[in-house]
């Protein structure tokens, strides 16, 4: 695999191959020392165009324990700020001669774009509101930690669809692995279509208690202004993950950060059926795995280096 | 008023040519013929191999090739003033030239805006320098396409605006459109309407459904055009007013303008060759080439438009050339300005897509592309005897890779890049003087 842009890009063996890497570098995290020697020498770079604290350092942190070298890269304060362009930044970071590029955007396609602008291998971050791939692949892998496989299971993604990266990647990724997927929110809030992606759409939870596993999205304070919804205290309490609405038997999950009280209340996010601290965790394996796939695995072949000429096909 | 059309002296051209097939809806020639043009005129249309060449003459031979009148592009984006990086008056009527066009007519949304009779003045000056072909101008509606003050439109209009328009952008306001209408009467030139309520299309970046799900790309719904376009059809029959709407890209505008003809109401409406060809799974590479406004929409609306071109609904296809620089188009999508350029490709993307197919009658396609400028008061080109000469030659046979050989205009975001077309121009006449010439075509003294 050359680069990791996005999980459409994806077929169920690869995201197996990538899981079943993750569980071998778990033990990593147990020893004293958490290190490995896989990618010594190699430099990863972390642009980062969008704030993010748990993403980057997850990477950071995923990087540094296959002992390559980290360089961050954040938008704000940078070149960027300055008007440079996001081709120019790729071309003068080039000079740095990065081995791979962990690039987060506001812009959809922009993961698939710079892959054409260098030699390095780039691991999509979150490209506007496309696709957050490596989030699926911790997802799908602390699902089958928890679950074993995910075939025949009922995945309920709930809540702010429309202007979610990560329900994207995952309706996809869950869907591949053979999990049945709906999502449920606010109609404003479910984007026109989104049952081509092959899911099922719900505006109420009434049927929530089907589910195996609830998803639920963060519920962003900043859509308030554009009257996305008529305020945070009516969507938690139709869309309000809870107590009384989750079930025994049901998986929770939440990309995090949570906004308690809003998409799920403080009690269920205490529960033992939440796995959020394990999707935390997940994150650091799942991107050793994606590094490792991307610089020393398997490669469809050398790169061909791109002159500044170089124009997208 | 003065003439509406500018463009640098040429020389009037003596040309025979010689057993084309002649091709005019207009004048109804679809067959064999010579074809004489003495001092940019046509002089005589008669059987092939009928007429001689006078001393002096150029003769083309048309074996093969098919001639019709040059087509108008009431729909353009020159960028001049302030945008010369992306065109200029010499690139643009170039292309429009290389394309088979014998006029066009340029939109406003320049910098400075096109909004005062100085600055429509400044810009005829520059096109009687510059442009190889006659240009029309359509300076604003509002000062600065701000939607809240008239333009000088009746000054606009002495001075050669062949009409309005605050194309880029809609006129939000329907009490500001209304006093637009009404200010018509006086100084008369058709109000030529972008249609698209912000409020609906929002910060929108492609077509709103399945593909935009799909890929995240907040969506501009095709209610955004229709409802707009409803709208304004009505406040135009209320007050009696002629008003031209652009670039149709949904079913439901079709619809809406179907009913507002049926009604009476003095509308006419045109539709871009990539509206007609393409649809918005051309989006889902997030090729900036693809991305314009109105956005390319679904099948269904695609059918739709093809079907308002048969039964009269949509009057002309038009262009919407809209030149942007490289550097602007390789950015992210979402990033990416709005555009594409079509007056090279237009009339061979139609040809290649519809017309071999067997979707649209060959006249049709050469009746709407000649048709743009008459929507706008402009005379029809036509190929008759007396007629100032406006013809094309094409070769229909002739297979060619869209942008292969680079282009004529200045800019390359073109969506039709690296499809084989069929239909290459020959041979521009327009305005009675030869404005391109393809280069391995050359043409035979008598």
């Amino acid at each position: 695999m050359d680069h990791l842009l996005s999980i459409e890009d994806l077929d169920r063996a690869a995201i197996e191959r990538i899981c079943d890497r993750a569980a071998s570098f778990s033990e990593v995290a147990d020893r004293e020392i958490k290190k490995v020697p896989a990618l010594r020498g190699r430099t990863v770079l972390n642009l980062f165009y969008e704030s993010s604290t748990r993403t980057r350092s997850s990477f950071e942190l995923a990087a540094k324990r296959l002992s390559a070298d980290v360089v961050n890269f954040a938008a704000s304060g940078s070149s960027v700020e300055k008007g440079e362009s996001l081709k120019d930044t790729i071309l003068t970071l080039g000079a740095h001669k990065p081995d791979a590029i962990v690039i987060r955007t506001p812009w959809a396609g922009s993961a698939e774009l710079v892959s054409r602008w260098t030699p390095a291998a780039i691991v999509n971050a979150g490209d506007g509101k496309h696709e957050h791939p490596t989030q699926a692949l911790l997802d799908v892998h602390t699902l089958r930690s928890r679950l074993g496989a995910l075939d025949g299971k009922r995945i309920w993604i709930v809540g702010d669809v429309l202007h979610s990266r990560v329900a994207r990647s995952n309706i996809l990724a869950f869907q591949k692995m053979g999990a049945h997927v709906t999502v449920a929110g606010p109609p404003t809030l479910i984007p026109r279509g989104i049952e081509a992606l092959g899911c099922d759409v719900r505006f109420d939870l009434r049927d929530l208690p089907e589910a195996d596993v609830v998803y639920a999205l963060r519920m962003q304070h900043e859509r308030m202004d554009q009257a996305w919804v008529p305020s945070l205290r009516e969507y938690a309490a139709v869309y309000q993950v809870n107590g009384k609405r989750l079930q025994p038997h049901q998986v929770l999950m939440h990309p995090g950060p949570v906004n308690r009280g809003v998409e799920l209340s403080g009690e269920v996010v205490d529960s033992p059926q939440a796995v959020i601290t394990a999707q935390v965790e997940a994150g650091v394996v799942v991107r050793m795995a994606v590094l490792y796939e991307v610089l020393a695995g398997n490669r469809a072949k050398d790169r061909t280096p791109i002159t500044a000429a170089g124009a997208p096909a | 008023m003065i003439e509406p059309l500018v463009r640098a002296p040429a020389a009037a051209v003596d040309l025979l040519v010689r057993g084309a097939h002649v091709l005019d809806p207009r004048t109804g020639l679809d067959g064999l013929h010579d074809v004489l043009v003495r001092e940019g005129e046509i002089a005589e249309v008669g059987a092939p191999g009928s007429l001689e060449a006078p001393a002096g003459t150029e003769v083309v031979d048309g074996a093969g090739r098919h001639l019709f009148p040059a087509f108008v592009d009431p729909h353009v984006h020159l960028r001049v003033p302030g945008q010369e990086h992306k065109e200029d008056f010499e690139t643009g009527t170039r292309a429009a030239a290389a394309g088979g066009y014998c006029a066009v007519v340029a939109m406003p949304n320049t910098s400075p805006i096109v909004d005062s009779a100085p600055g429509l003045r400044s810009l005829r000056d520059a096109a009687a320098r510059d442009a190889r072909i006659p240009v029309g101008f359509m300076p604003a509606i509002t000062r600065g396409l701000m939607g809240q003050e008239l333009t000088e439109m009746a000054e606009l209009r002495e001075q050669g605006a062949l009409g309005f328009t605050d194309d880029g952008r809609p006129v939000v306001s329907a009490g500001m459109l209304r006093k637009a209408l009404q200010y018509q009467r006086l100084c008369g030139g058709v109000i030529a309407l972008h249609e698209e309520d912000p409020s609906l299309s929002g910060a929108g970046a492609m077509h709103e459904g399945t593909v935009s799900a799909l890929l995240g790309v907040a969506g501009i719904p095709s209610i955004s055009e229709s409802t707009m376009i409803a709208r304004d059809c009505a406040i135009a029959g209320y007050e009696g007013a002629r008003v031209h709407m652009q670039h149709l890209s949904a079913h439901e505008s079709v619809t809406a303008i179907r009913a507002a003809k049926a009604e009476g109401v003095q509308v006419s409406c045109e539709a871009s060759p990539h509206h007609l060809l393409l649809t918005h799974e051309a989006v889902r590479t997030l090729d900036t080439r693809m991305k314009m406004n109105p956005p390319l929409r679904t099948e269904e609306d695609r059918q739709a438009l093809i079907a308002g071109l048969l039964d009269g609904t949509i009057d002309c296809i038009a262009t919407d050339h809209a030149p942007h620089a490289r550097d602007e188009k390789e950015v992210p999508f979402e990033q990416a300005p709005m555009g594409t350029t079509g007056l090279e490709t237009a009339f061979a993307a139609v040809y290649t897509g519809l017309v071999q197919p067997g979707v649209l009658p060959l006249a049709l396609v050469v009746e709407k592309l000649t048709s743009g400028g008459g929507l706008l008061g402009l005379p029809v080109p036509r190929i008759e005897r007396g007629a100032p000469a406006n013809l094309v030659l094409v070769d229909l046979a002739a297979a060619w890779e869209a942008g292969a050989e680079g282009w004529a205009s200045r800019s390359a975001n073109n969506c039709f890049t690296g499809r084989t077309l069929s239909g290459r121009v020959l041979l521009t006449v327009a305005a009675g003087s030869v404005a391109y010439r393809e280069r391995a075509f050359a043409l035979t003294p008598a």
